[in-house]
């Protein structure tokens, strides 16, 4: 396993009251590329500015290569590069002066830092767009310029709050495709915040949900529906012509089947036919087989059988969708 | 057609400089640089700097307001300078005991229609450290560029020091080439070279002046720390050099006639006591402190800043006062100058390293 880069210990901040940051605990190795999501206002900008040393937190340790950002944060920021969410450049400078200007302050040299930009420019794609100011760059470009004005020190750790935030679908793409890909050939270690899950579970090798100022769960995706969606991962529909009871004890008999509902068809989207009944089994591995074996072993007639698993939508729905509220209401319930 | 020969003739100059210059100099420079190695050991890099200084001026020296700022500065100067040379020659006639410092004269008459230099130096000094201020912080903070910068392996200190430092390196290059132009068109137009002593006087009339506008510039840098929006930061500086320019001296005129010991049973002592109490309630406020310092130093027949009995005149020769004696009279109040300005400064300081640097909030 690679060397831990990012050790973060029970920390701990807050505003006037407001927790922002609740005894978070979260270890990032080296070469990853790890997705901090959550809901806006979950705590995950004031997180990356603890990284970085822009602000202290109340409790709790950090320690970032090693160093501790909030004492030295001139020596972490020389190897860590930070994406802020909305960047901003000299509006006035051309795209190539902006770049410049970051290398000269990290100690590049005039001739090398040319060369890096430059070079870098090209490789976001920016090439044709390097003498444009940067007031006339399109949201994308700004974001490209953004990313090549991180990378421009050769950092080890490149950290990027919300990296795809307001750009085209086509844009997010080929951005973390380019995140993805400068990971995997230089090695570089990338936290990025987002609350768009599906655009960055594509990219992401570990996941954090951080809602509330708290990690609910981290791992890679299939480890994560596990812990999240610990009672029914897989729910098959069934829709029939009349259900028994004998019927509904043979079918809870089954292995893997934790539940078993009727579903008056009014309330869900998938209406049954007249005269037909939907059963929702709930199971925790898909036993659909089984489920249908069963039916044709009672006679009774099965119209459809349809297994729908829940992964990243359901844990979107349950946590993101419904905003800050909702998200604590269900970190309540878990903790119970 | 001009301009492009004009500018390759410039590059050519440029170069030539470059090489007479850039042996040592830049070597030295360069040698700190390249080596990222030892970048990477010491903790903070002074050419990081001065990469923030040159930054900070050529962004003052392409905007408009740099231009706007320095036209109203340059034409007052010009009126003061015509109104000075019309007048000229009733000062030179008038036996006022400063006669021979002609030169001092450009700088300090004026026929009554349009204040004299000094005048118009202490009154648009501060419009122009402050126009340069007063969105240095907060305007990089609203454009996102601040959070882009500070994630630099730069000291947060540092930005706050460039930024001073390049305003106040523009308004020293300003006010010295008008000094030195008010001076040279004055040589030229009176046909009479200024002494040594005058030379001296106007240098630290100039130097003085930076230091005032100094104060100015650092004050609405503070507002600029202070305040979200350049609007606010603005207003707020204008308004306390509104307050100073003309309400402090109106207030304290209202204190003082309320405090005044009654004329007819008052001593001579409790009189000079009130003056004095009220003379130090107005070296409050810097422009007076500028005024008596430009005064003293463009005047060399100003003995004394404050009340002088009888006795103590008595017998004194009616002469100009050498310049070294001048420059003792006003250096209270120089310091005094400084020190706001140091005061200033460590608020903002002091401000800025609590502030947390977000996105564009």
């Amino acid at each position: 396993m690679a060397e831990t880069v990012i050790d973060i210990q029970q920390l701990s901040k807050s505003y006037s009251g407001h927790q922002a940051v609740d005894s978070l605990s979260l270890q990032i190795r080296r070469g990853e590329i790890f997705g901090l999501l959550g809901p806006n206002g979950a705590g995950k900008s004031t997180t990356i500015l603890m990284l970085l040393g822009l602000t202290e937190p109340d409790s709790g340790n950090i320690d970032v290569l090693g160093m501790n950002p909030t004492r030295e944060p001139i020596k972490v920021k020389r190897r860590v590069g930070y994406l802020p969410d909305d960047i901003g450049f000299y509006e006035d400078w051309t795209g190539l002066e902006n770049l410049k200007l970051t290398a000269r302050l990290n100690g590049i040299s005039n001739k090398e830092a040319h060369e890096r930009a430059i070079r870098l420019l090209a490789e976001v794609g920016l090439k044709d767009a390097a003498d444009k100011k940067a007031g006339a760059y399109s949201r994308g470009m700004r974001q490209r310029l953004g990313l090549a004005d991180v990378l421009i020190k050769q950092p080890e750790i490149i950290i990027l709050d919300e990296p795809t935030l307001g750009i085209d679908p086509k844009g997010i793409d080929e951005l973390l495709a380019l995140i993805s890909n400068l990971s995997r050939e230089q090695g570089l270690t990338v936290l990025l915040s987002s609350h768009q899950l599906h655009q960055v579970q594509q990219i992401c090798d570990r996941v954090g949900l951080f809602v509330s100022g708290k990690l609910l769960a981290e791992g890679n995706l299939p480890t994560l529906s596990r812990l999240l969606l610990t009672d029914t991962p897989i729910v098959i529909t069934a829709e029939m012509d009349h259900v028994d009871d004998d019927l509904l004890n043979r079918l809870a008999g089954i292995e893997h089947v934790n539940n078993i509902q009727i579903v008056n068809g009014d309330n869900e989207a998938f209406r049954p036919s007249e005269g037909h009944i939907l059963l929702q089994i709930g199971c925790s591995e898909d036993c659909s087989s089984a489920i249908a074996k069963t039916f044709v072993e009672l006679g009774a007639s099965l119209f459809s059988l349809q297994r729908k698993q829940y992964g990243l939508d359901e844990i979107y729905r349950r946590y993101f969708a419904g905003g800050d509220e909702h998200g604590s209401k269900r970190s309540k319930k878990a903790a119970k | 057609m001009e301009a492009s020969v004009l500018r390759k003739q410039l590059n050519k100059w440029r170069d030539v400089a470059r090489q007479l210059l850039g042996g040592k100099l830049g070597s030295l420079i360069e040698s700190g640089r390249t080596d990222r190695e030892r970048f990477s050991k010491s903790n903070s890099n002074p050419a990081v700097f001065w990469v923030l200084v040159r930054k900070e001026i050529s962004d003052h020296v392409r905007s408009w307001r740099f231009i706007l700022l320095l036209a109203i500065i340059f034409l007052t100067c010009i009126a003061s300078l015509y109104t000075a040379l019309n007048s000229l020659q009733d000062a030179i006639n008038s036996q006022d005991g400063y006669s021979e410092f002609v030169i001092l004269k450009l700088f300090t008459i004026s026929d009554g229609t349009i204040p004299s230099f000094i005048g118009f130096v202490g009154f648009l000094g501060p419009l122009l450290g402050i126009g340069l201020g007063f969105d240095a912080v907060n305007s990089e903070r609203n454009k996102g560029t601040l959070s882009r910068i500070m994630a630099q392996p730069i000291h947060r200190d540092d930005l706050l020091n460039a930024k001073f430092t390049a305003s106040l390196f523009i308004i020293a290059f300003m006010f010295i080439t008008l000094g030195l132009l008010v001076l040279s068109l004055g040589f030229v137009i009176v046909g009479l070279p200024p002494s040594l002593e005058e030379l001296l006087r106007i240098f630290s009339f100039l130097i003085v002046t930076i230091i005032y506008i100094g104060f100015w510039l650092n004050l609405s840098i503070l507002f600029s720390v202070r305040f979200r929006q350049p609007a606010t930061s603005a207003l707020a500086s204008i308004a306390v050099w509104l307050f100073f320019s003309f309400f402090y001296d109106m207030i304290l005129k209202l204190v003082s006639s309320g405090l005044a010991p009654d004329a007819s049973t008052a001593t001579v002592d409790d009189v000079v006591h009130h003056v004095d109490f009220m003379m130090n309630l107005s070296r409050l406020s810097p422009y007076t402190l500028f005024n008596e310092a430009t005064s003293t130093l463009m005047m060399p027949t100003v003995r004394n800043l404050g009340p002088l009995t009888t006795d103590q005149i008595y017998g004194a020769i009616d002469s100009p006062l050498p310049f070294g004696q001048s420059l003792l009279l006003i250096w209270p109040q120089v310091v005094g100058l400084i020190a706001l300005t140091l005061a200033c400064f460590a608020i903002s300081y002091v401000i800025f390293m609590r502030q947390e640097i977000r996105g564009r909030s």
